[in-house]
């Protein structure tokens, strides 16, 4: 028995050891924790790494490396107008079930100069990669990558910012030493927000870590936010109030009888 | 972006609407709209909400968000009226009864459609039908008025003895300070109908309550403005908290900007209003609200930009 799990032990650190040959990364990020106040007009996160060679073993001429950033998972619907008796109505609408609020893929290149296809798909690199499921009847699945709610789906949240992918957002400083752009627009959703960050070499993926930030709204913003959700009735009486204030501050002011 | 940023004076996040706008636009357009609601004595719901939306918040942010500015608004007119005792609180609370069923039914019926996608449409075909009615109404009205004083003729007065069918329904009720003794089936109503309409369509309903008061009950002008203004008051506190309650959509900084540049916009209104004749004031006003029906006429007709749109529906 013993020997058993010695012999899977060795096989485990082996199997750990072996294939992530020669690289490691190690990035860091300008600001973990991005504060939405009422003066919040988007911010750009900067993240800086290196490729470092691991044990001993030395470097390749050059990286490819591809960010990808997501927001946390919201449910969305995507609807498509139809003329009906001479009006334009939402006639039909797709939900697409716990999809990145936010979703940027940045590189140093294009992505087809990375890898393959095949590759990018297997590893859900790029917009079109990513898995976006959709509710379709009972199932939940994502569908082909030119079904046209997925297609109007990222193009809308495209013009909005909230997705993105961008073939310049990577530098790299030195062959091994990079830095990444990270664009969060104005109204960037709140929560937990997780970075991917993978490293390429001869169009194959060689090594990759991750890292996290949180996008929380502060002070007088959480505040209002906070109360509006978890106390609606409160808030509704509290802003009833505030209504009467200033309308009763408004009738002394310019009283003129 | 960067073209736009430009324009851009002061920004602030809006907590609820999530986006960041500019303070002095808000502000603004509280004021251009408290300006035109001094004016005319309305609330002027009808043309804030469309502006709002234009500007790039959701529909359903401005529907809620508009009720307590409208209630500020009103708030600092009823208590110039009840300064000089001409609210007829009889008829405003029997107003209000309806009032309350409308506007509860009308809270749970906006949440309703707006999980089937059915709101911006019930919006913009309801904008359409109620402004483009009134204003028609109010163009022919002021033109004819005009007319007869151009040709000396006396006003139109009430004629004596003039009954429509809902003068003979039961319950009738006797309204001293506006003298009028009329059944309160036609009274709960219309109550419901400005109830309803309020909390769907993020609008007072002054501009529709007055003529409905004028014409179907027939108050006198004395009480009509101020009786109107306690039911927009109550209706659009109620729908503040019933909105905030069930959809927690209201921006209470949103609506905090508006007020104050709402009631400011409406001092400047009012003065500007007791320079005009009435019939041309009316007419004024007419035009207006049939431009903005036939604003909403042309986005449900013309092709739209997109034919897609995505809505969140949170974090299921």
């Amino acid at each position: 028995m013993r020997r058993l799990l010695c012999t899977l032990t060795v096989i485990l650190i082996a199997c750990d050891v072996w294939p992530a040959s020669a690289e490691r990364l190690v990035v860091s990020l300008s600001n973990h924790r991005v504060r939405v106040t009422s003066s919040f007009a988007g911010e750009d996160l900067v993240l800086f790494g290196t490729v470092e060679p691991d044990r001993g073993q030395s470097l390749r001429a050059s990286y490819d490396l591809v960010v990808t950033v997501t927001g946390p998972p919201e449910t969305y619907r995507t609807r498509r107008k139809e003329r009906m008796v001479g009006i334009w109505v939402n006639a039909d609408a797709r939900e697409f079930v716990r999809v990145p609020s936010y979703l940027a893929v940045l590189s140093n290149r294009e992505l087809g100069q990375i890898a393959n296809a095949e590759t990018l798909r297997r590893l859900q690199v790029g917009l079109d990669n990513f898995l976006l499921p959709q509710r379709i009847g009972p199932d939940i699945a994502d569908t082909v990558r030119n079904d046209p709610y997925r297609v109007a789906f990222v193009r809308l949240e495209s013009d909005k910012g909230l997705y993105r992918e961008s073939a310049n957002a990577v530098t790299f400083l030195t062959p091994t030493v990079f830095r990444a752009a990270i664009p969060l627009p104005a109204d960037v959703p709140t929560g937990n927000f997780a970075v991917d960050v993978k490293l390429f070499a001869d169009g194959g993926m060689v090594a990759r870590t991750n890292s996290a930030l949180e996008v929380t709204k502060v002070g007088f913003e959480q505040y209002v936010a906070d109360a509006a959700r978890d106390d609606g009735l409160l808030y509704g009486i509290a802003t009833a109030l505030i209504a009467l204030g200033i309308g009763w501050v408004a009738s002394v002011v310019f009283r003129r009888d | 972006m960067a073209r736009r940023a430009d324009l851009i004076l002061v920004l602030i996040h809006l907590p609820i609407a999530n986006l960041p706008v500019d303070v002095f636009l808000i502000l603004g357009m509280g004021l251009a709209v408290g300006f035109i609601s001094g004016m005319f004595g309305i609330g002027g719901g009808f043309l804030l909400t469309p502006l709002l939306i234009f500007i790039g918040i959701s529909p359903a942010v401005v529907v809620a968000t508009v009720a307590p500015q409208i209630a500020a608004a009103s708030f600092t007119g009823f208590l110039t009226y009840w300064r000089r005792r001409s609210i007829d609180f009889a008829l405003g609370g029997m107003l209000l009864i309806g009032g309350a069923i409308g506007t509860a039914t009308g809270v749970w019926v906006f949440t309703m459609l707006r999980s089937v996608d059915m709101l911006d449409l019930l919006i913009a075909v309801s904008y359409l039908s109620l402004l483009g009615t009134v204003g028609v109404l109010m163009i022919t009205e002021s033109l004819q008025a005009i007319n007869r004083a151009r040709h000396g003729k006396p006003a139109d007065l009430r004629k004596p003895g003039s009954h429509a069918w809902f003068h003979g329904l039961p319950l009738k009720m006797r309204f001293k300070r506006s003298r009028i003794y009329v059944s309160v089936i036609p009274v709960w109503a219309i109550g419901m109908i400005i109830g309803f309409v309020g909390a769907i369509l993020g609008i007072g309903g002054g501009f529709v309550l007055v003529p409905m008061m004028i014409y179907l009950l027939r108050v006198p002008t004395v009480t009509v403005i101020g009786t109107s203004m306690m039911l927009t008051l109550v209706t659009m506190l109620a729908a503040t908290v019933l909105h905030a309650t069930v959809n927690h959509l209201v921006d209470t900084l949103l609506a905090g900007l508006l007020m104050v540049g709402g009631v400011i916009g409406a001092q400047f209104g009012a003065q500007a209003g007791h320079k005009m004749r009435g019939e041309r004031l009316r007419l004024l006003l007419g035009v207006l609200v049939l431009m903005v029906g036939m604003r909403f006429a042309y986005e449900l007709v013309a092709s739209p930009e997109d034919i897609f749109s995505i809505r969140q529906i949170g974090k299921s």
